[in-house]
């Protein structure tokens, strides 16, 4: 098959980012990763790019494929190009972080933030006299994050961390999760503690992106909102994310649907008046425009606040699917 | 003629009356009956999930329910309706013994919820259910001259496993291929299936308006008339709050933002006021004055 690259290019020996187009003739087997070792090898030796294993199991060749950081050994051509094998694959290097020469990248931002979340386990007490023993289901859970290759796929499509550079990201705090999700460790209440400040969990805007980018259904975002679950059951409710739940629990429980007005002061706290007088122009701009909810006005909970018909029923499964959750799992000694 | 359960979900029902009218015009113009659930609850959009993820699945399977007694396909307005309802639909489907011990509390009303429920925003019903060429022969207005980018909303796009990519592999383009049937033409630019920032709203303010102001400012840039959406939470993020975005980013913003049916509505010649065009934040009034004007190109 012919396949088409568009590959871009940038490094210290030249200035700014350029892209260099490539065609080769190849079998209908080969992968994204095989197609630019041949260009490298045959055609262009001037392409930087890293790789190791070919089999997704280093992490090595991630890279932005059509637009979505992937594995270019994981990524088959066949599947990148259409029909009559006219598109052209664009391959560029992974987003937010430096690079440092075509599709090699600076993965120093990257370490940087897994070595944040102290990324090993930490027992406490006297060790056991023969071994720890953890539930199945717990193991099994935690597999699903023991699966990171640190390949950095989530880190370079995280839509936050384009925004922020402060931002822990993806990678580093399903590593998080690994360790304070393992009843071994014995440090869960501080690790939740320091996860839960500015930049952390409560940080993530759940839009999915690391969990579509993952090759190895690490599915960070669900681990942090594991995270954030382990918080507030832990009592780590101080700050806006975890009130943020908090009135859209009782919202929900009281009136059956959302009660707009009253999630922002509800989340930042009632009395964070500097914070709630960002939001004036706003809010008068939509009262103008006839988007302020009037009947929202009264707080959930309170008399008069507005409620959905039939919420006798609501409030019953309400009650009732407390008896859904499972209990969280706990070391034991052999 | 075609006939849903639907579920308007909050906003329309709240800040934004606007897409709740110009669904029910919009419906009507198209010969789509739509049998209102009004005691279904919030989905929960994720933050429910993040304290209370069991009653979070009991709520969305009552949901499922109710348009099952109705013996009716679920239809919502919202990429986050959407995609925590495709969520809690495959976790109990993969958990009948979870689902069961969920099917005993909602028996207590007489409901029962049997998995494999068709529930599709308005975006995939256009495209899937009611057919663009039918569509583009009750366009009597085309849109021609108008420049539209898409923005999709991250729920109604991932993660894609669970949202049917399988069966449907374009559901990424539908929104283009809309704009084209209608005869705008599309606006390609990164922001497009990125995050809008709203769910940060009341945790980062300033993250989530750059994200905002980032994506209408490239869109602008890129000479877009308007974005359209399927997401009402996207249609806070990027109209409502679009004076704010403007203000963190110091970007010079003034992009109309407008929701789906209310681009079809234009298209099939309902007036802009049925359609409460005239309550948007960021005035809509430029667009539609192109609109009328006589096409150039």
């Amino acid at each position: 098959m012919k396949v088409k690259l568009k590959v871009q290019r940038s490094g210290p020996e030249s200035e700014g980012v350029r892209y260099s187009n490539y065609e080769i003739e190849a079998a209908d087997s080969i992968t994204l990763l095989d197609a630019l070792i041949e260009v490298r090898e045959y055609v262009d030796g001037t392409l930087g790019l890293r790789c190791s294993c070919r089999s997704a199991i280093c992490g090595s060749c991630s890279m932005r494929v059509d637009g979505q950081a992937r594995l270019a050994c994981r990524a088959k051509v066949l599947a990148l190009t259409n029909e009559d094998e006219t598109h052209e694959i664009v391959v560029e290097p992974m987003g937010n972080m430096p690079v440092i020469k075509d599709l090699i990248i600076d993965q120093e931002l990257f370490w940087q933030k897994v070595r944040q979340v102290d990324p090993y386990l930490q027992p406490v007490g006297d060790e056991p006299a023969a071994e720890y023993r953890v539930p199945n289901e717990t193991m099994i859970d935690l597999t699903h994050t023991m699966n990171c290759i640190m390949c950095g796929a989530c880190v370079s499509d995280c839509t936050v961390l384009e925004v922020d550079k402060n931002f822990i990201a993806p990678a580093a705090l399903a590593k998080a999760y690994r360790f304070a999700g393992d009843p071994r460790d014995g440090h869960q209440h501080e690790r939740l503690e320091k996860l839960s400040e500015y930049s952390g969990i409560w940080d993530c805007t759940r839009c999915n992106m690391c969990v579509e980018v993952c090759p190895k259904g690490v599915a960070p975002m669900n681990r942090i909102l594991q995270l954030r679950e382990m918080a507030i059951e832990a009592g780590i409710t101080n700050n806006a994310g975890a009130r943020h739940t908090d009135i859209f629990t009782k919202s929900i429980s009281d009136g059956g649907r959302l009660n707009e007005v009253w999630m922002l002061p509800g989340s930042v706290g009632i009395f964070n008046v500097p914070r709630l007088m960002k939001e004036m122009p706003g809010a008068l701009k939509m009262m103008r425009a006839g988007k302020l909810p009037i009947a929202q006005t009264i707080p959930p909970g309170f008399p008069g606040s507005h409620k959905m018909r039939g919420m006798d029923r609501v409030r019953n499964v309400v009650r009732k699917s407390a008896s859904l959750k499972a209990p969280r799992a706990e070391v034991t000694e052999s | 003629m075609m006939k849903y359960a639907f579920w308007p979900g909050c906003v329309s029902k709240g800040a934004a009356p606007e897409l709740y009218m110009a669904t029910n015009r919009v419906a009507r113009e198209m010969g789509i009956e739509l049998v209102e659930l009004d005691q279904a609850t919030c989905t929960g959009a994720g933050v429910l999930q993040e304290q209370n993820p069991e009653m979070g699945d009991a709520l969305n399977a009552r949901t499922f329910a109710m348009a099952q007694q109705l013996g009716l396909p679920l239809m919502n307005i919202c990429s986050t309706c959407q995609g925590i309802e495709s969520m809690v639909q495959d976790k109990l489907t993969k958990n009948p013994e979870y689902c069961a011990k969920i099917n005993a509390i909602l028996a207590d009303e007489g409901l029962h919820y049997t998995p494999g429920l068709e529930i599709k925003n308005f975006l995939w019903i256009l495209v899937e259910d009611f057919g663009l060429d039918r569509l583009k022969k009750l366009v009597t207005r085309p849109l021609r001259g108008l420049r539209i980018g898409p923005f999709y909303g991250c729920y109604i796009l991932r993660p894609s496993a669970i949202l049917g990519k399988d069966e449907h592999p374009d559901r990424d383009k539908y929104l283009e291929m809309v704009i084209e049937t209608v005869g705008a033409s599309v606006v390609d630019f990164e922001g497009s299936k990125k995050c809008c920032g709203f769910p940060l709203l009341t945790i980062n303010r300033e993250n989530s308006l750059k994200q905002a102001g980032n994506h209408i400012h490239e869109a602008q840039d890129l000479g877009a008339d308007a974005l359209v959406s399927p997401c009402p939470l996207c249609h806070l993020n990027l109209d409502a709050q679009q004076p704010a975005a403007k203000q963190v980013t110091q970007y010079d913003i003034d992009l109309p933002i407008i929701h789906l049916p209310q681009m079809i509505g234009l298209a099939l010649g309902v007036e802009p006021t049925e359609m409460r065009m005239d309550h948007h934040v960021v005035s809509t009034r430029k667009l539609l004055a192109k609109l009328a004007a006589p096409a150039t190109a």
